[in-house]
């Protein structure tokens, strides 16, 4: 099976600071859904950010989809919400025209939208269950649903690739319930490979394939039923 | 007699118009970015292109229209390179400019009239050459941001998200900084290099307090922008005021009155 993400033999340190992940080696195969979960500051999101090619590795490589990561060409494959999120601009900014923004790498720089695009924006706002608040300011929705909104803007450009980092952070628990069974949903629907990084895992920890915990290199990798004990609320790993 | 009998002000109301539409449209995508002091540093650039063509006896529009497009790209090229934060790119740039400018303004000796016409503005003196310059320049400025608009939007939304999904985010910056300083350059005769950038960001501020979604925000800068320059014109010819004064001062009457009716709803 072809692998979406290869991190081979990866170390990563920032400039002058200590090491953030030593000697990973990580393999997902296209289709999976991957939850990484571990401490704040245990590299869950440097690992993302070097799968996707945003940070390059002092040594080891990092492969998408058998490109190293970072002159991967076919970018359009991939989807990313980044961790805390937030609108870079101070306009208001409707539901549509957000999940439209995530549409225009799939459509091309200069190019109009055609009907095949404004159907795949209406049919990602439909998926996250905000097709009546189409034409609402974001800013007005709740944080759960203005989480949803972000998902179907990465959506809209129909990845086959999805990383999410801290997707519900400060979002109440139901809507972390209700968030992870439609990342469930999107997976068996569209069949695309999901990282989702969290340190609170327990919502998705029941709908992910594998689990990665990451403490400066990766301390468990398998399925959540196996996850030992004292490390099943993966926000307090013990060694 | 009527406002538009006059030749002058028929060509004053034309220029008028491109640059009412053009400076809020290219300053939408920097007030969202949160840019909105580059207009100040371009215009101080701009100056020392104006400058630079009295020193060397060419049409000082031109040489501005080369200094302010060469200062906002290497402004953007100092930020993405993280050799310095963007306000500390904006200060190189801002002072530069300003200290070029008086070393050559004194250099060529003309510190003058037709100087101060560059940095007041000097809408009534425009002629048609002017006109066509402006024309061919701003109509080619709003095409590109047709043309760009929804990158143009993407980016100002989330850049890194829209880097790692392929957009050429580095790409968009260096055209959105050229046609900044383009935009300086042309709006230079109409409110003057001190206070074009208000025309770049007070629309887009008051539109941003009224408008409900991206587009509207984007529409109505640009109406407010050609409201603004049309009425200053208007009120200045009856009250024999100075137009770019006049024009930045009903647009700022605008955003106050904006952001009033938006204390007022949200109360």
């Amino acid at each position: 099976m072809q692998l979406a993400v290869s991190l081979r033999d990866v170390s990563f340190a920032y400039p002058g600071g200590p090491a953030i992940l030593s000697d990973v080696d990580l393999d997902v195969p296209s289709g999976e859904f991957v939850g990484i979960a571990g401490p704040n500051g245990g590299g869950k999101t440097t690992l993302v950010r070097l799968a996707l090619g945003l940070e390059r590795p002092q040594s080891g490589e990092a492969l998408l989809y058998g490109q190293p990561a970072h002159r991967f060409a076919d970018r359009v494959r991939l989807g990313y919400l980044a961790q805390r999120t937030m609108l870079g601009i101070d306009a208001p900014v409707t539901v549509g025209e957000l999940v439209a923004a995530g549409r225009v790498p799939r459509r091309g720089l200069a190019r109009p939208f055609g009907l095949q695009d404004r159907s795949a924006v209406r049919s990602a706002i439909e998926r996250v269950g905000l097709a009546d608040r189409a034409d609402s300011p974001i800013q007005r929705l709740s944080g759960g649903q203005q989480q949803r909104a972000y998902i179907a803007k990465a959506l809209a450009g129909e990845p086959d690739l999805l990383v999410l980092d801290e997707p519900t952070a400060g979002v109440d628990a139901d809507s972390q319930e209700s968030f992870a069974a439609l990342l469930e949903e999107l997976h068996l629907e569209l069949g695309a490979t999901i990282l989702y990084v969290s340190h609170e895992f327990g919502a998705v920890e029941r709908y992910v394939q594998r689990l990665v915990l990451v403490r400066g290199g990766i301390a468990f990798e398998g399925p959540p039923w196996a996850l030992p004990p004292p490390w099943h609320d993966p926000s307090h790993v013990h060694p | 007699m009527s406002i538009l009998d006059a030749d002058f002000m028929r060509l004053a109301f034309a220029t008028g118009a491109i640059v009412g539409l053009l400076a809020p449209a290219v300053g939408f995508f920097l007030v969202q970015r949160r840019m909105s002091l580059i207009g100040d540093g371009i215009g101080h650039a701009a100056f020392a292109g104006v400058a630079a063509g009295y020193l060397l006896g060419v049409s000082p529009v031109a040489t501005a229209l080369a200094a302010s497009v060469l200062a906002a790209v290497g402004i953007e090229w100092l930020r993405s390179r993280k050799g310095a934060a963007g306000d500390q790119a904006l200060a190189l740039v801002f002072y530069t400019g300003i200290a070029a400018g008086v070393v050559l303004v004194s250099a060529a000796g003309a510190l003058n009239a037709n100087l101060f016409a560059f940095l007041f503005g000097s809408i009534l003196t425009v002629t048609k050459s002017d006109l066509a310059l402006v024309a061919s320049l701003g109509i080619a400025g709003l095409a590109l941001v047709g043309v760009l608009y929804r990158g143009l939007v993407a980016v100002s939304l989330d850049p890194e998200g829209a880097h790692v999904s392929g957009l050429p985010v580095a790409f968009l910056n260096i055209v959105l900084a050229g046609l900044a300083g383009v935009t300086i350059a042309v709006s230079m005769r109409v409110v003057g290099i001190l206070l074009i950038a208000a025309l770049m960001v007070l629309p887009v501020i008051a539109a941003g307090r009224i408008a409900w979604s991206i587009r509207s925000t984007f529409l109505l800068a640009m109406g407010i922008g050609l409201l603004s320059v049309l009425a200053g014109l208007t009120v200045s010819y009856y009250a024999d005021l100075a137009p770019g004064g006049a024009i930045v001062l009903l647009a700022a009457a605008v955003t106050l009155g904006a952001m009033v009716v938006r204390a007022a709803a949200t109360r």
